[in-house]
């Protein structure tokens, strides 16, 4: 249920909450994840994005929110320049992605000695979003809460490998869904949790074996670079 | 939880001898999770940010299709060389929702009140008036308390996406969170505030969302305009003890109807409606998306 500060609010620059806001975040949460500034951004819009995208400025949302940006930021307008003059490239396609919401993206985000993240969002209203996938996978996260995602082979253990090291720093799992290509292929799980995983935690998880990417969604730390 | 009815609302007022604001506002800590002060200071800061909005306006500025942007600045012009039919204050109050409507497609900063299609009502009829009458602060910070509260019922029995609801959801819901605040600034009862709000509503029932090439701003920037002039006539009507007939639990329920039963064509899809007149139809050919 709304709280009183959804419904009024956010504050934001206009003129769509869907549409622009939502796309701000969808940037946003997709840096956190990347876990910096991409240099190079290739972006599909699909559905309604597609289609009013341009006049919702929900291109220059996405490149804002990629940039750091939040929702109520006054450069949002300017950001194709701000991007020219940060050296970050940016392409953008239309092209409908299939059995997607009307307001999607997916974005391939690249950095040179970083892997790629290749993220897959909608925008569901009032500037709230849903992570629909990561590296191709399906998940299906809001992003409104700290969130663990792990990316392993499908083999015995490697969950309980998560919820140990969590269990033993004493942190509290909200929920935990698990995704996988095949039996036997490649996994992702995805787990929101109560309070921030130190980064020790994770670089442990990092070094196992079978594990083959770790990345978590802290809401309350901006990324270094 | 946030309250499902304005009855519900009223009856905790009773209950524990408080008023409407300061029942949402512990119904909000409550929710949350936070102190008393941190939910007003939040509240105070929305307040601020609603009222610097509309000073953004820049007369010269159009939106990215090019379809609006004057419309602030000429009514604010004929306003002041002419005489408004409406009068002054009216005609201030129209100023602010035309302003707030070209802000929202121009890119400015807004508050989502409840939405970014609807974000000029709450302002033009609350900070218009604020500023006529030399409102103090705490009163208006409380008449937002009273709005949200509102709002959240409407969003919980009904809906306050155009997509799901159409305009009425959006304007409508806007009009009647500001008629419940402006009652409550006039210091109208509990059922006064419940009688504005339905006749708001009930005004504005079976409002389709029909923006021209899916964008916020034909018509959305002068349906800003009629929420609010709707607001102030609700209002007026409640304080003086005209009453809404149907409940206003009833009404929102009414609403919530009326967008289910809604052809999709005029939801929010850019189809139907205004969207599909011929004219509509031609500025889309123009439009280089």
């Amino acid at each position: 249920m709304a709280n009183i500060f959804d419904i009024l609010g956010p504050v934001m620059v206009g003129p769509s909450s869907s549409h622009t806001a939502g796309a701000v975040r969808i940037g946003l949460i997709s840096r956190k994840l990347f876990g910096r500034t991409p240099q190079k951004v290739t972006i599909i819009l699909s559905g309604s994005f597609a289609a009013t995208g341009a006049g919702h400025g929900t291109d220059r949302a996405l490149l804002a929110g990629l940039m750091g940006m939040e929702p109520d930021d006054m450069r949002i307008p300017n950001s194709f320049e701000i991007a020219k003059e940060q050296g970050m490239e940016y392409t953008f396609i239309r092209k409908e992605l299939r059995d997607a919401h009307p307001n999607t993206c997916k974005m391939l985000l690249e950095a040179d000695g970083y892997e790629n993240l290749d993220i897959q969002a909608c925008s569901i209203g009032g500037g709230r979003i849903m992570v629909n996938q990561i590296d191709n996978i399906d998940v299906n996260f809001n992003a409104e809460s700290n969130t663990l995602i792990v990316h392993n082979e499908d083999k015995p253990g490697h969950v309980a490998q998560v919820t140990a090291i969590l269990n033993q720093i004493k942190i509290n799992i909200a929920t935990m869904q698990l995704y996988r290509d095949k039996r036997g292929g490649y996994a992702v799980m995805v787990l929101e949790v109560d309070s921030t995983i130190p980064n020790q935690a994770i670089e442990w998880l990092r070094s196992l074996e079978g594990i083959i990417k770790v990345t978590f969604l802290d809401l309350n730390k901006e990324v270094e670079s | 939880m946030g309250f499902k009815s304005i009855q519900e609302i009223k009856d905790r007022c009773i209950s524990q001898n408080i008023p409407f604001w300061k029942c949402i506002q512990l119904a909000d800590c409550e929710e949350r999770a936070v102190l008393v002060e941190d939910s007003w200071d939040q509240m105070v800061k929305t307040w601020h940010s609603l009222k610097e909005s509309i000073d953004a306006y820049d007369p010269e500025l159009l939106s990215t299709s090019g379809l609006v942007g004057r419309e602030g600045g000429k009514m604010e012009s004929y306003s002041k060389n002419a005489e408004p039919i409406c009068g002054n204050f009216v005609a201030k109050v129209m100023t602010a929702a035309l302003k707030m409507g070209c802000n929202n497609a121009c890119m400015k900063r807004i508050v989502a009140a409840p939405t970014a299609g609807a974000c000029g009502v709450m302002p033009a009829v609350l900070v218009t008036f604020c500023e006529e009458k030399n409102i103090p602060e705490e009163k208006m910070v409380e008449a937002m308390y009273v709005a949200a509260g509102i709002g959240q019922v409407i969003a919980a029995r009904a809906s306050i996406a155009g997509a799901s609801g159409g305009c009425q959801a959006e304007i409508g819901s806007a009009a009647a969170m500001s008629a419940a605040a402006l009652c409550y600034v006039n210091d109208g009862n509990l059922d006064q505030i419940g009688h504005a709000c339905a006749m708001a509503i009930k005004n504005m029932l079976g409002l389709v969302c029909d923006p021209v090439g899916g964008l916020v701003e034909v018509p959305c920037v002068k349906r800003n305009v009629a929420g609010a002039l709707n607001a102030l006539s609700a209002t007026d009507m409640a304080l003086a003890g005209i009453e809404s007939q149907i409940p206003v639990d009833e009404v929102i329920d009414a609403m919530r109807e009326v967008g289910d039963k809604m052809d999709v064509s005029l939801k929010e899809t850019g189809i139907g409606g205004v969207a599909g007149s011929p004219t509509a139809q031609e500025i889309m050919k123009g439009l280089k998306f």
